[in-house]
């Protein structure tokens, strides 16, 4: 380095003219841890849930699913500007529930390619010899898809609430159902991202991750409503509400029925009350720590 | 050795039925370290408890100075790891998957960005960073791997089996590389192989394990010097109708010993001897021609680790190694 300064100085006094040395330069910028680490590998996981950053092919399916969930809650809103309908002709609470299908989809597509692409090309023991630990990692990618699934089912709320604003409903009634809306589908947002992420952080295989989490969203879910339906038409509705408890749809359809005021699905329009909400509740809050901790045990496990 | 890299004492890793690591005390200094051992030596597992990942049964080791039981988040900022297993996603280009390793250490996205270029080219790929990395050859993947641990300058890396399904010149050019990282990077590499021939040229210690314990540890130097072995080979005449025996007697007569290479292919004709220097080739040379028989061969042997472990007629001399380790 003197050698190349001193052959340099007496072409350039003012030293404006370097020698770049292009050889190993070693880094002594900050390093910030633990949690930015964190961060960044929830943001990648988020974006990657919609495809950002990742091959055009793995865009289209995501932004399709998006597309498909906002259209309905357009052609509403233009319907009820146009015939300056006094109110939405669907609840707020009612919109997920009613797109539960689309949601599914979803899930199935998302949930494996955010894990199940980790294990199979064993990248896991890459994060494993980084700074995060276990619970970085499984928090990062659960709160990644849960926050895209309530970006994917909050959007078409959004939309609804400001087209009910534009055709000048009555602001205190569209806000209380659009706050409740956002509980709800925040709610099922956890639900069906843990149930996912279990499903799939068992195989590396991404088909059958994809089939194993449609299988039981949506099967879970014809099953609970056929069984509700026949307890329904035998007169046992007590029976038939707590079979509710047994898909993850149904039992976010309990939770606001009881306490977000929302109209059941359920047979007959009859959901559970506020005492058999509770047991609604748990069950979901229940759900969602027991994927937290199934996920847990299932990284402990993959380490290096 | 001044400095200690990594010091480990009386470390030992018990599974239900296996004991993978033995009250393993060795010290490494900085520079090229080779671990050898055979496959379930103990390697990755020692390497596992040094990244803080795996708790020891017992005793206790330091990586850099920090306790790998209670500061394995400070080790791994501080140490890069290859691992041995495919670990590269296909459909991202190496870049993008490297940017996104070097925030995983904690590099602001623009460091990132600027370190995954600077060593993306040390590493020597070019504009193939650009294209997904599942249409990569095996060399360009281990390059992949290799600037992955690398990325965010860290002051020991942990290679396992780096050359591992690479071709002749793939591996000589990832032994160089490896010995790059040291002498112009700065960076302490311990680097592990089944094949301790290949890691005689690029390490500038060796540390042998097998069944978890230690086996030696000593500066490469001291490692050949006492096994550089020479292999002879030579044709029968009329007059020596035996000439692998009519060699080996004088030989004898000379003072020199030698061995049979039982368990090698071609024995019974091939004879094993101590090189002790330039004399001993002339020695041998000599001998042959006054016999009047041909020479096949005479080469240096490429050792392979499991020599170490079978030679079991010298245990004064590794014992003695051993205890000059570290």
């Amino acid at each position: 380095m003197a050698a190349e300064q001193s052959l340099q100085a007496p072409a350039t006094p003012s030293g404006d003219t370097r020698i770049h040395n292009i050889g190993y330069r070693s880094y002594d910028g900050p390093r910030l841890g633990r949690s930015y680490a964190r961060m960044s590998l929830y943001s990648q996981s988020l974006r990657g849930a919609y495809g950002l950053g990742r091959s055009a092919k793995s865009k289209v399916l995501p932004m399709l699913l998006f597309v498909v969930m906002c259209v309905p809650a357009a052609i509403m809103v233009a319907v009820a500007v146009a015939t300056k309908a006094k109110e939405l002709p669907l609840d707020y609470t009612r919109y997920a529930i009613v797109m539960q299908a689309v949601i599914s989809l979803y899930v199935a597509s998302q949930a494996p390619q955010s894990v199940s692409r980790d294990l199979r090309f064993k990248t896991v023991p890459l994060y494993f010899s980084r700074p995060i630990e276990t619970g970085d990692y499984v928090r990062a990618k659960y709160a990644a898809l849960a926050s895209a699934l309530f970006v994917l089912t909050a959007a078409p709320l959004l939309v609804l609430y400001v087209g009910a604003l534009l055709a000048e409903l009555d602001f205190t009634d569209q806000t209380k159902g659009f706050a409740q809306g956002l509980v709800s589908v925040a709610l099922l947002s956890l639900l069906f991202a843990g149930i996912g992420l279990v499903i799939a952080s068992v195989t590396p295989r991404r088909g059958f991750g994809i089939a194993a989490v449609i299988a039981v969203l949506t099967i879970s879910y014809g099953a609970v409503s056929t069984l509700q339906a026949i307890a329904d038409v035998q007169g046992s509705g007590d029976a038939g509400i707590l079979i509710g408890l047994f898909s993850p749809t149904t039992l976010i359809d309990g939770v606001q029925s009881a306490y977000l005021g929302a109209s059941s699905s359920f047979p007959g329009g009859v959901g559970p009350d506020r005492t058999e909400g509770i047991l609604f509740v748990l069950v979901t809050l229940g759900l969602i720590a027991g994927s937290h901790a199934l996920l847990m045990r299932r990284y402990k496990k993959v380490g290096l | 050795m001044d400095v200690t890299v990594i010091a480990t004492e009386s470390l030992s890793k018990r599974f239900l039925r296996v004991t993978a690591l033995d009250r393993l005390s060795v010290d490494v200094g900085p520079g090229v370290t080779g671990l050898v051992g055979a496959n379930g030596a103990g390697k990755s597992t020692l390497i596992k408890i040094l990244l803080g990942l795996s708790p020891a049964t017992e005793g206790r080791a330091e990586v850099l100075g920090l306790d790998v039981a209670t500061e394995g988040a400070a080790i791994r900022e501080r140490v890069g790891y290859m691992p041995e297993h495919d670990c590269l996603p296909p459909d991202v280009s190496a870049t993008e998957f490297v940017v996104h390793m070097a925030r995983m250490s904690g590099l602001p996205a623009t460091a990132a960005r600027e370190r995954t270029a600077d060593t993306l080219r040390h590493v020597g790929l070019y504009e193939e960073r650009y294209r997904p990395i599942g249409g990569y050859s095996t060399g360009m993947k281990q390059r992949v791997k290799l600037a992955q641990a690398l990325v965010h300058d860290p002051q020991l890396v942990f290679l396992d089996e780096p050359t591992n399904g690479l071709d002749p010149v793939g591996r000589d050019e990832m032994l160089g590389l490896i010995r790059r990282i040291h002498t112009d990077f700065g960076i302490s590499v311990l680097v592990t192989s089944h094949l301790l021939g290949e890691l005689e040229r690029t390490c500038d210690h060796v540390v042998v394990v097998d069944g978890g314990k230690l086996l030696r540890s000593s500066s490469t130097r001291d490692f050949t010097q006492t096994t550089t072995t020479l292999a002879i080979e030579v044709t029968d005449t009329d007059e020596h109708p035996d000439g692998t025996r009519a060699v080996r007697e004088a030989l004898h007569a000379r003072g020199v010993t030698v061995q049979d290479g039982s368990g090698l292919p071609g024995a019974g004709h091939i004879l094993l001897l101590t090189a002790q220097g330039e004399e001993t080739y002339d020695l041998v040379r000599d001998v042959i021609a006054d016999l009047g028989l041909g020479l096949v061969r005479m080469e240096q042997r490429r050792h392979q680790i499991a020599e170490v472990f079978t030679d079991n007629t010298d245990d004064a001399q590794r014992k003695e190694a051993v205890g000059h380790g570290g």
